[in-house]
């Protein structure tokens, strides 16, 4: 199993200086070893020094540049400082670190390892629209990846060396970049990708919204996303 | 036409290609995005000039009123410039991203640096 030594959490993380505090301080103790970095994308808020504070490394986006971008900086950050495995962690508390683990040690037959929240645990319910655009979006990009996903829009995600490498010079900042898009392009340049039941917390603050109109909006722009990066010209990975 | 109106129209298409030209001495432009302006001004002043050019090239390629000549090829030089903006707009929003993770990553580096300096320092008063 990849040892923790090598692994870096990346946490984005918009105005959240409620939950990053202690969501880093529960990262350090339940995964000894490990470097938490917190992407701090653009926050107006004290996000930084509470992360600081609580014992993250810490980057700055001088603005707000989508989870995607922050994620890019993520990935660059472990590339230079010589991470093998990056893990993909919500800065609000949703994903439980205790999980961690269990993706890395599947990173051993994957590239790519996604904590999928529809995959048996935990209680986590969508319904209506935004439960079809999702289970639509997964059975393609299931197709793509040429193995069964049933969750690809979750932001709970590890990633081994090849990925790490490929995602530090190509990782999508577009809206869903780092969901839909990340996928193709990494399963389409060689990647390999696999999914791990994990249970989600409830959020630390905020509502998921259940609006139909919102979720047709999101439907549509996830499709548009998805046609875009299948035109896209595929990226190789090396080595 | 009237002579009032055509005098006009030469004055109109002279000033937009002098406006373009002087934006060009003065570095307003670069050449790249001067270029669709550039035409533009220069077939609208020898249109103005040579009305009949208008007609006659309506003709040579079978539209029947001139005028929707003129507003067709508008269309399409404006249609270039839009299309010119959002690419370089894409990568200008590419750069800028560029940079903002660049700076990100020095300022951590920095704030490092800095600490270490200010142990550094303390050790020696010791």
């Amino acid at each position: 199993m990849p040892s923790l030594h090598d692994t870096l959490i990346v946490m984005p993380a918009f105005n959240e200086e409620e939950a990053v505090g202690a969501v880093v301080k529960e990262v350090l103790s339940t995964l000894p070893g490990v470097r938490c970095l917190v992407v701090n994308d653009g926050s107006t808020d004290r996000t930084a020094h509470v992360a600081l504070a609580a014992g993250a490394t810490v980057l700055t986006l001088p603005f707000n540049l989508g989870v995607g971008g922050a994620m890019r900086l993520g990935f660059q950050y472990a590339v230079e400082n010589g991470f093998d495995f990056v893990v993909q962690i919500d800065a609000d508390g949703q994903h439980n670190p205790r999980s961690v683990p269990e993706l890395l040690a599947q990173l051993e037959h994957a590239d790519i390892v996604i904590g999928a929240r529809f995959a048996g645990t935990g209680e986590y319910d969508v319904t209506g629209p935004r439960k079809w655009a999702m289970k639509s979006l997964a059975a393609i990009i299931s197709r793509i990846a040429k193995t069964r996903l049933t969750d690809v829009t979750s932001g709970f995600k590890a990633a081994g060396p090849r990925a790490v490498h490929l995602f530090a010079a190509n990782y999508p900042a577009e809206y869903l970049g780092d969901t839909i898009e990340s996928l193709v392009l990494a399963s389409r340049g060689g990647c390999t990708v696999l999914q791990v039941p994990v249970a989600m917390r409830p959020r630390a603050g905020g509502v998921p919204s259940h609006n139909p109109m919102k979720s047709a909006v999101y439907l549509g722009r996830a499709g548009m996303a998805l046609v875009i990066a299948l035109w896209r010209t595929p990226i190789s990975v090396k080595g | 036409m009237n002579p009032v109106s055509y005098s006009f129209a030469i004055a109109a298409a002279a000033i937009a290609l002098l406006a373009i030209i002087e934006m060009l001495r003065r570095q307003r432009f670069r050449e790249r995005h001067a270029f669709w302006w550039l035409l533009a001004a220069i077939l609208s002043l020898v249109v103005s000039i040579f009305p009949s050019t208008l007609g006659w090239a309506a003709s040579a390629v079978g539209v029947e009123v001139p005028s929707n000549l003129a507003f067709f090829m508008s269309i399409v030089i404006l249609f270039f410039v839009t299309v010119q903006h959002s690419s370089e707009l894409t990568t200008l929003e590419e750069k800028t991203r560029v940079l903002a993770e660049h700076v990100a990553l020095v300022e951590q580096r920095l704030s490092v640096l800095k600490h270490d300096v200010g142990d550094l320092h303390r050790g020696r008063d010791l």
